[in-house]
């Protein structure tokens, strides 16, 4: 096929979510023409105008906003001797596409991780005798201080409006906000959101036994908002559609609200969608990238010219882009050798749900990061090592949503049938979810490559992931299942049923879980156990930075959106100062 | 809307009813609600568009047993609600066309890999009617839909429940209870979903539970605990109940 060749741009950003929206303003900010590469469709405004959005069964249950699993299927086994099964429809995670991507329909829960969970391998070391966790966690540090990274986070956030209670600012701890955060430079910006019964009863109770809950940290903002970039965001006025809806009141910040509107009015960028890249192509010495391969809307196969290659898009479409185009060593789980596809990690969730006859939630009235959680069970706050597993949760009850579709009913209620006709008319709205979501380890056969058996639509292999549960993340369940049991009971409900993983769990691919996957393509410190620096760099190929959730060594309890606007930031600035003046690896290894 | 019937009475309602901003109630003396109603049709004037007139009769049959009429509150019934309509409609449009169909299929894969059957839903279902036809015959000597309701809930049930074996029925790739889950799942959707996708007729299923629908502000509620909220559900097309 002929190929259609571009103009050359300083920049060409693959993926345009969170990640690429921030590289690419902050980049064409410092003067050099980017072009951003999206391989969904464009989603502006007019797109999410009320009532559009307020429609439970195209954006829940037909996933409106996410990609199809037929063009972005992976494949799914538990461990290395088995075959691979394709995601045919979604069901543990569901990846965005389009113009603001998985940044579009979050629930907008904007945390950070603790400055442990940042060390996490430093404390493991400090905390945990040798031979109490398994042999095969291949657990690592990120690369950066809290010190270096703290800015960023406040950057971020000053992006998004984050709204909340501080916890600890300078060192000081406050009262009303989470004693475990990091310290902060700078206070939230806005105020929490207001909180719903669920989120009142669970505060309290949790505050009486002894735990600390605060406001969930919320990017739905609780007070108009005008961002750095100069975006407005609207106050939230807890519409119920909001994790896996665009928001119609744009009070949810998104690459949309808060900053695809300043960087659609720059001239030095411009932007392509059904522009799906198939390749990065690289010089014949594989040590600099020329630029990316593309199939443009009309089928022609183009090239994009680059100086600079940013992979922003989904963690999993990230590192397979980088496995396709042969950007740093593919992992071996036998020999250990590589680093594309290492320390994959996903996250798991579970809780309780708690029905009262006599109290009406309204859970329709809610935003989808509207809750109070409590982060006493994360890594060094609780005696771990003595139960011997590493890791931990943050406990919530939030209220995401109220729609009807999604409504839980007390166990025993039959699944169809006048009885489950009445269970609906006397349930709704009348219960409440006590809910963990949980740490997950990396580990040394836990990891990610090509598929020798699916492809997608061009002919390509589909990204494999090799994931099941271990023991570790197990006990971690079984000892949460313990402490909201407690809640739980102190809040006397009517009646309640669980969920957690058992000890014998496999992953299911059928339950949603979360979007948070992460790892594959790694920060670190040591190109042999990394495929990035700290400033999300190619360790091989320098002139290609991979920002997003890829970057995580192992995942932590808190969201990952406030680390990737984090990090990406923190890459944004260090190819502004360094890399433009000093083309070259920024990390010598 | 892809409804297929073209009463002139009821296309001049749907047309006024769309250019009606949210908000306008009323309408030659009936609320929007009311006219939205009497612009659905009459879901025994509906002419399926997908399901042959005998799967037509089995989706009326079974959807009238997975949510009956009657019972102590005061919900509607699947048929109440045009819910059949609901999953014509789907079968009929896009739906399933997001499902990544590339072989090898591993139709014995574990329930926890997820979907691994290599038909569409719109197979499944004509597969899934079929078979459940051809057994009620075996058993009843009866098509599913002339059952009484006693034998069509335990015919149901061991679809549910993979008593009905399709495997034994000459069927490799599908297993009953795959087939019920579409059936009840699309059925509960139709039942919930707002009332453009043809079901949900009048957003009775939504009074009953005392879902508001598409309002989607609630700044002085959210505040208010334990507080019944006091108003009826406006759908999409801004028709309040």
């Amino acid at each position: 096929m002929a190929q259609v060749i571009k103009p050359e741009v300083d920049v060409v950003v693959v993926g345009l979510g969170w990640a690429g929206s921030l590289m690419s303003i902050e980049l064409a900010m410092a003067g050099l023409t980017v072009r951003a590469l999206e391989r969904g469709g464009d989603r502006g405004y007019e797109e999410f105008a009320y009532p559009k959005p307020a429609d439970e069964y195209a954006y829940a249950v037909r996933n409106k906003v996410m990609a199809t699993p037929a063009e972005a299927a992976v494949t799914v086994r538990y461990n290395m001797s088995e075959t691979a099964l394709p995601t045919r429809k979604w069901g543990a995670f569901a990846p965005g596409t389009g113009v603001g991507g998985s940044g579009l329909h979050w629930t907008a829960v904007l945390i950070r991780p603790t400055p442990t969970d940042l060390k996490l391998k430093t404390y493991a070391d400090e905390a945990y005798k040798p031979g109490i966790l398994q042999e095969d966690m291949r657990i690592m540090d990120f690369p950066f201080t809290w010190d270096e990274i703290e800015p960023y986070y406040t950057k971020f956030e000053h992006i998004c409006g984050q709204s909340g209670k501080t916890g600890n600012l300078r060192g000081q701890i406050m009262e009303g906000g989470d004693p475990f955060e990091g310290p902060r430079s700078e206070p939230y910006p806005l105020p929490a959101l207001e909180d719903t019964l669920n989120s009142s009863m669970f505060a309290e109770v949790a505050k009486k036994m002894g735990y600390h809950p605060f406001p969930n940290p919320s990017a739905c903002v609780s007070r108009a908002w005008i961002n750095p970039y100069g975006n407005q965001i609207a106050p939230c006025n807890y519409c119920g559609y909001c994790s896996k809806y665009p928001c119609l009141n744009y009070s949810k910040a998104s690459p949309q609200t808060a900053v695809m509107d300043a960087l659609k009015r720059m001239d030095n960028f411009s932007y392509e969608v059904h522009a799906n890249v198939l390749k990065v192509e690289l010089h014949d010495d594989k040590k600099t990238a020329k630029g990316v391969i593309y199939r443009d809307a009309q089928g022609n196969e183009c090239f994009q010219p680059a100086k600079i290659v940013v992979l922003s898009s989904f963690q999993f479409c990230n590192v397979r882009l980088m496995l396709l185009s042969g950007i740093g060593k593919p992992y071996n789980p036998i020999t250990e050798e590589g680093v594309i596809g290492r320390n994959y990690a996903f996250l798991s969730n579970g809780g309780s749900t708690l029905f009262f006859k006599d109290k009406n939630f309204n859970p329709f009235a809610t935003a989808g990061a509207t809750g109070q959680m409590i982060n006493d069970i994360s890594p060094g706050n609780f005696d771990g090592p003595a139960l011997g597993f590493i890791g931990g949760a943050k406990i919530h009850s939030s209220q995401a949503t109220g729609t009807p579709i999604s409504t839980s009913l007390p166990k025993g209620t039959p699944a169809w049938g006048t009885g489950w006709k009445e269970g609906m008319e006397e349930w709704y709205g009348h219960s409440m979810k006590i809910s963990i979501t949980t740490t997950c380890q990396s580990y040394r056969d836990i990891y990610l490559d090509l598929d020798p058996n699916y492809k997608d639509e061009y002919g390509y292999p589909l990204l494999r992931m090799t994931f099941d549960w271990k023991q570790n993340e197990l006990k971690l369940q079984q000892y949460l299942k313990g402490i909201v049991g407690n809640i739980t009971k102190e809040l006397n409900p009517d009646s309640y049923s669980e969920s957690f993983l058992p000890m014998d769990a496999h992953f299911d691919l059928t339950k949603y879980v979360s979007t948070h996957n992460v790892g594959g393509a790694v920060m670190g410190d040591n190109p042999k156990t990394s495929a990035l620096n700290k400033f999300l760099q190619s360790w091989d190929v320098h002139n290609v930075f991979v920002p997003g959730g890829n970057a995580f060594p192992q995942n932590f309890q808190a969201n990952p959106t406030d680390t990737i606007g984090a990090i990406t930031l923190m890459a944004a600035q260090a190819i502004k100062d360094q890399y433009l003046k000093n083309p070259g690896p920024l990390v010598q290894a | 809307m892809l409804l297929q019937k073209k009463t002139t009475r009821r296309k001049f309602l749907l047309g006024s009813l769309m250019a009606l901003p949210v908000g306008t109630i009323m309408m030659k003396g009936l609320s929007a609600a009311q006219a939205a109603e009497m612009a659905a049709p009459d879901l025994l004037d509906y002419k399926p568009v997908f399901f042959s007139p005998d799967e037509w009769q089995f989706i009326m049959a079974a959807a009238d047993r997975l949510i009956p009429a009657g019972g102590k509150g005061k919900a509607p019934g699947a048929l109440e609600t045009n819910v059949p309509i609901f999953i014509d409609q789907q079968m009929h449009g896009d739906f399933g066309e997001e499902i990544y169909m590339q072989g090898p299929f591993n139709v014995h894969a574990p329930a926890t890999m997820g979907y691994q059957i290599p038909f569409r839903p719109q197979q499944i279902y004509k597969t899934g009617i079929r078979l459940a036809n051809s057994w009620c015959q075996q058993n009843h000597q009866k098509d599913f839909h002339a059952l009484s309701d006693q034998d069509k809930d335990n015919a149901l049930t061991q679809l549910q429940k993979n008593g009905i074996r399709f495997a034994d029925m000459g069927e490799e790739s599908l297993v009953a209870s795959q087939f019920f889950g579409e059936l009840l799942s699309d059925t509960k959707h139709g039942y919930l979903a707002d009332p453009i996708y043809g079901g949900n007729k009048g957003m009775k299923a939504w009074i009953a539970m005392g879902f508001p629908g598409a309002r989607a502000s609630f700044t002085e509620w959210v505040k208010q605990h334990n507080v019944p909220y006091p108003l009826g559900p406006v759908s999409l097309q801004g028709a309040r109940a």
